[in-house]
């Protein structure tokens, strides 16, 4: 009996819709809107189906399914599921619905932007489940144009400015991620006889010390821009100001995560070696990303400006929780990207929604909000306090296990790291008072509240923030034995390390 | 008693059935040269798919070489003819369109498509250093001229400029034969080959005679720093021409390269192929970050293909099958997307006075989706962006220049295609978010969007399923001698 190959289904099931959006030129907005919501849907119910058929307490690759694709080249259709891919499969076809909807009032070339949703759909998931090199690259790769298109063409003021240099920073940084992933792709011909970019066999490599450290580094900086990992967030802020609130909500909950999905499935897994002897260094910087973020957060007028700081801050808490190595602490970082994807997510769709209504993103032009649209201002607190990791709501349970396992490693750190999450306190309960509370201004007198359409749309974030909030063990023990695994064999010792031998020459000091 | 030498003109029956096509369409432009031009644009269509089936007729030849081995038959020619004829056809619909557009009669064209066709056809198949010095200057003379067709200043200023130069290099192509002769007695490819192996010390004549081979036909493909022609001749030139020269010089001279160095200097690979590092970090350095400073899409285009052309010689660190067949899936991607784009930026620009600035671009979105939906396609593709053919021809590029080990210079190169990106999404940029100036001038006329339809499938085609043509590219890179 052939088994269903699930994973693939779920990378074509947006495309779907692809076809009509293409082909069929002159069809209604309306219709557009229906055929990408529909689509998204169709997704989502599939990855649950794949969600279902997720087996608890293994470790390694499931549904796996291999093809060969392009033999000559030795790229293959490989992907797989484990622990930690599959929450962020699920926390994409979760969010992409919710982002489709969230744009129903776009009104210009409605069937263009559905399409190009579509197909940033369709590699984001890809990415996170492809087991080979090529295959990621090209998928990493690929969804930097749909969202280029989307900050662009749909944006706001600076768009161009903002898309272009969303695109060349993250371009910069798989520029060194492809040298490093190519260079892989030989040395597997030299050592296995066969050249190929399948993960499982790239991980039985023999690299000399200096090699693994300086590839380690090119894949790393490659999803440190992605991340963002301080100093190289400053394409953030742009892209998320000026991205149209779709485009912000796809970035920061879906797009983001790529770069620390990266460095946990590919910079662990091949340089064990130098993942232990780059970590120190690298949650330093997170840490101050943490810090930084929140400072700067703090100071900003701009409320999209203001949240896209709020993610560098708690991006920086993923690369710290993924680089402290406890199987805790990696359950959080996992667990947090699901738990940041949702709460920034909806921090972006209701100021969405907010901004369709004033048409400002200025925090001193706002106040009192809250006496107009009580229920608006309701979904931003439960955002908020989601954001700020209240006990009883997600990021809670996620910020919590990195803590804790960081503790365990680095005192110092996590101390410091904590100090950030109070900061994340301060500077969203600020921005609430400023733009919500006091005194209310006369030309807000009338806003709208929330429609049924837009508590229809934000309910379901709720939900699964109180879920994860309140029992997150269907999500943790689905994700534990692979990070126990993970961690293992990195603070373990890991696979053995030849000296350096032939190759690469070069010690990074 | 002299053997009469054997005449095997079989071999070479593709080159004859282009110059052949060529000496028609000559005479026949000479007596009707106010004539329709429809018949010469289908009589040139005939002269190509004559070519291109006895090309493929020529594949599975047992034969190595032939007419006293001054060309070979081989199945890289047979690649290489076969994309000549494709880059050819596009050409002459291009060319046929422009000029019927205006109702400016120029029948020679043809002609000369077809010269510098067969004379590239003849550089792909060259055996002999000689051939290769022949077959260059007959594929550039017909260039000079198409270049100044048009009879404005512009393009003849860009044609005398193209001719001064390339006159230069032809000295210096020449004096490469010179050298590798007095290194080797023969100006043989596979003579030189023997020769040259197996012989150990430096080999000081061999290597000037190769690297000065290498500065000839590198004037040819525009890398730097023998790029200063370029980007006057490709503005100048009437876009159907250059579209048709930037994919067609490319594909012929780079093959010829593909001989010169990795067959006929084979032993020296290794010596050779720091020069050739050098000048391929050069030119996509020096391409890309002049490309950004254009603000005609023309020029950039131009400065564009002196990256490109940086990228494809990167493959030639390798001397490997794998690297043969990367340079080659990179030309043929290159030259769908590269024909592509000339092409919409020639609809786009209005008559024969082409306007190709920027201005000219912007907002093209809303006025012309279909033109902006195929120019930002091709350009995607000659960025690298997944999924077109730029983004595998470039993995394969890079993937043989690691093997070589030449990790750094596929570092610089990764770093120039970023930008790449930029400058050609720059354009893209200014077509979808922008809002569109002064009038529309952009040709209306469905059929040549049609046709140029035709290398955007492929483009697509082989970014998503690559596997179609590479094994075959890979036989065609089994060189035998």
């Amino acid at each position: 009996m052939r088994t269903t190959p699930w994973l693939t289904l779920v990378i074509a099931a947006p495309l779907a819709g692809l076809p009509v959006l293409v082909l069929w030129r002159s069809i209604s907005d309306e219709a557009a809107r229906w055929v990408g919501l529909g689509a998204t849907l169709i997704a989502f119910a599939v990855s649950v189906g794949m969600l279902a058929n997720f087996e608890i307490g293994e470790a390694g690759f499931q549904m796996v399914s291999k093809h060969p694709w392009v033999e000559s080249a030795g790229l293959s259709w490989f992907v797989g599921v484990d622990g930690f891919s599959i929450w962020l499969v699920m926390v994409t076809t979760f969010m992409f619905p919710i982002a489709v909807a969230a744009s129903w009032k776009v009104d210009h070339q409605v069937r263009r932007y559905m399409a190009m949703s579509l197909f940033l759909e369709t590699v984001i998931i890809g990415a996170f489940l492809s087991l080979d090199l090529l295959l990621f690259f090209l998928f990493f790769e690929a969804l930097l144009f749909p969202m280029y298109f989307i900050i662009g063409v749909w944006g706001s003021k600076r768009r161009v400015y903002a898309a272009t240099k969303f695109l060349l920073y993250t371009m910069f940084g798989s520029a060194f991620l492809l040298v490093g992933i190519l260079y892989l792709y030989i040395e597997a011909g030299n050592q296995l006889g066969t050249a190929t970019f399948d993960l499982t066999a790239l991980e039985q490599l023999q690299l000399s010390t200096g090699v693994g450290r300086w590839l380690f580094l090119a894949f790393f900086v490659g999803f440190a821009v992605k991340v963002p990992v301080w100093p190289l967030h400053t394409w953030l802020p742009d892209a998320h100001t000026e991205a149209p609130t779709k485009g912000s909500i796809v970035l920061a909950a879906i797009l983001l995560k790529t770069g620390p999905y990266g460095m946990l499935r590919f910079n662990l897994d091949l340089f064990p070696e130098a993942s232990r002897y780059f970590a120190d260094a690298i949650m330093v910087l997170a840490v101050i990303g943490i810090l930084y973020g929140a400072v700067v957060a703090m100071m900003q007028t701009d409320i999209k400006r203001l949240i896209a700081y709020s993610s560098v801050s708690h991006m920086g808490l993923i690369v710290l929780g993924i680089f402290a190595f406890s199987a805790e602490s990696m359950d959080g970082a996992v667990l947090q990207m699901v738990n940041h994807g949702l709460s920034t997510g909806m921090l972006f769709l209701v100021f969405g929604m907010l901004y369709e209504r004033t048409h400002t993103r200025e925090i001193a032009e706002l106040g009192g909000i809250v006496q107009v649209t009580p229920w608006l201002a309701g979904a931003y607190v439960v955002a908020m306090l989601s954001s700020i990791g209240l006990p009883g709501l997600n990021n809670f349970v996620g910020e919590f296990l990195v803590l804790l396992g960081t503790f365990s490693v680095d005192r110092v750190l996590a101390s410091i790291a904590i100090v950030g999450v109070i900061l994340s306190a301060i500077y969203m309960l600020w921005s609430y008072q400023r733009t919500f509370q006091g005194s209310l201004k006369e030309r807000w007198g009338s806003l709208p509240d929330l429609s049924w359409r837009e508590g229809a749309i934000v309910a379901p974030i709720v939900v699964a923030m109180l879920w994860i909030g309140l029992h997150p063990a269907p999500v943790l023990e689905r994700m534990r034995p692979t990070s126990e695994q993970v961690s293992h064999q990195l603070s373990g010792g890991g696979r053995p390390q030849i000296e350096a031998t032939a190759g690469l020459e070069g010690e990074i000091p | 008693m002299i053997d009469a030498p054997r005449v095997e003109l079989w071999a070479i029956l593709p080159v004859l059935m282009l110059f052949g096509g060529g000496l028609i369409a000559l005479l026949a432009s000479g007596f009707a040269r106010r004539a329709a031009q429809a018949p010469f644009a289908l009589f040139t269509l005939a002269a190509l798919a004559a070519a291109a089936a006895s090309a493929l007729w020529l594949w599975n030849r047992e034969t190595t070489t032939a007419l006293e081995g001054m060309v070979s038959i081989d199945r890289l020619a047979v690649v290489a003819t076969l994309a000549l004829c494709g880059i050819g056809a596009f050409g002459a619909y291009l060319g046929f369109h422009y000029f019927e557009r205006d109702d400016f009669r120029r029948n020679e064209f043809y002609a000369l498509l077809l010269f510098a066709l067969g004379g590239m056809a003849l550089l792909v198949a060259a055996a002999d250093l000689i051939v290769v010095f022949l077959a260059v200057e007959v594929l550039s003379l017909a260039l000079y001229v198409m270049t100044a067709l048009t009879f404005r200043r512009g393009p003849t200023e860009a044609a005398m400029k193209y001719f001064l130069l390339g006159a230069f290099a032809s000295a210096f192509l020449l004096y490469g034969v010179a050298m590798s002769y007095g290194a080797s007695a023969t100006t043989s490819v596979q003579g030189l080959a023997r020769a040259l192996t197996g012989v150990g010390g430096s080999q000081p004549l061999a290597l000037v005679g190769a690297l000065l081979l290498v500065v000839g036909l590198g004037f040819k493909v525009s890398l730097v720093p023998f790029h200063m022609w370029t980007p006057d001749v490709y503005q100048g030139a009437p876009s159907p021409v250059t579209a048709f020269m930037s994919a067609a010089t490319k594909v012929a001279v780079f093959v010829a390269m593909v001989r010169v160095l990795d067959v006929a200097f084979g032993s020296l690979a290794w010596d050779l192929a720091p020069a050739i590092a050098v000048l391929s970090a050069g030119s996509m350095i020096l391409g890309s970050v002049l490309a950004i400073a254009q603000r005609d899409v023309k020029r950039m285009l131009a400065y564009s293909s002196v990256a490109q052309a940086g990228f494809i010689l990167s493959s030639f660190v390798s001397p490997e099958r794998e690297g043969i067949a990367a340079a080659l899936f990179y030309l043929i991607s290159y030259s769908a997307a590269v024909v592509g784009a000339f092409g919409v930026v020639m609809l786009i620009s209005g008559g024969i006075r082409e306007q190709t600035g920027f201005d000219r671009f912007r907002g093209l979105g809303r006025r012309q989706p279909v033109l902006a939906a195929l120019l930002s396609v091709f350009l995607l593709s000659l960025a690298g962006i997944p999924p077109t053919a730029g983004f595998v021809a470039k993995v394969l590029v890079f993937g043989a220049a690691t093997s070589a080990g030449y990790w750094p210079l596929v570092l610089i190169g990764a770093l120039a295609s970023v930008a790449g990106a930029f400058f050609y999404l720059r354009v893209i940029a200014l077509m979808a978010m922008q809002e569109p100036r002064g009038v529309d001038i952009a040709d209306p006329s469905p059929l040549p969007r049609l046709v140029l339809a035709v290398p955007a499938v492929t483009v697509v085609v082989l970014g998503i399923v690559p596997g179609v043509i590479v094994p075959l590219l890979q036989e065609a890179g089994v060189l035998t001698w």
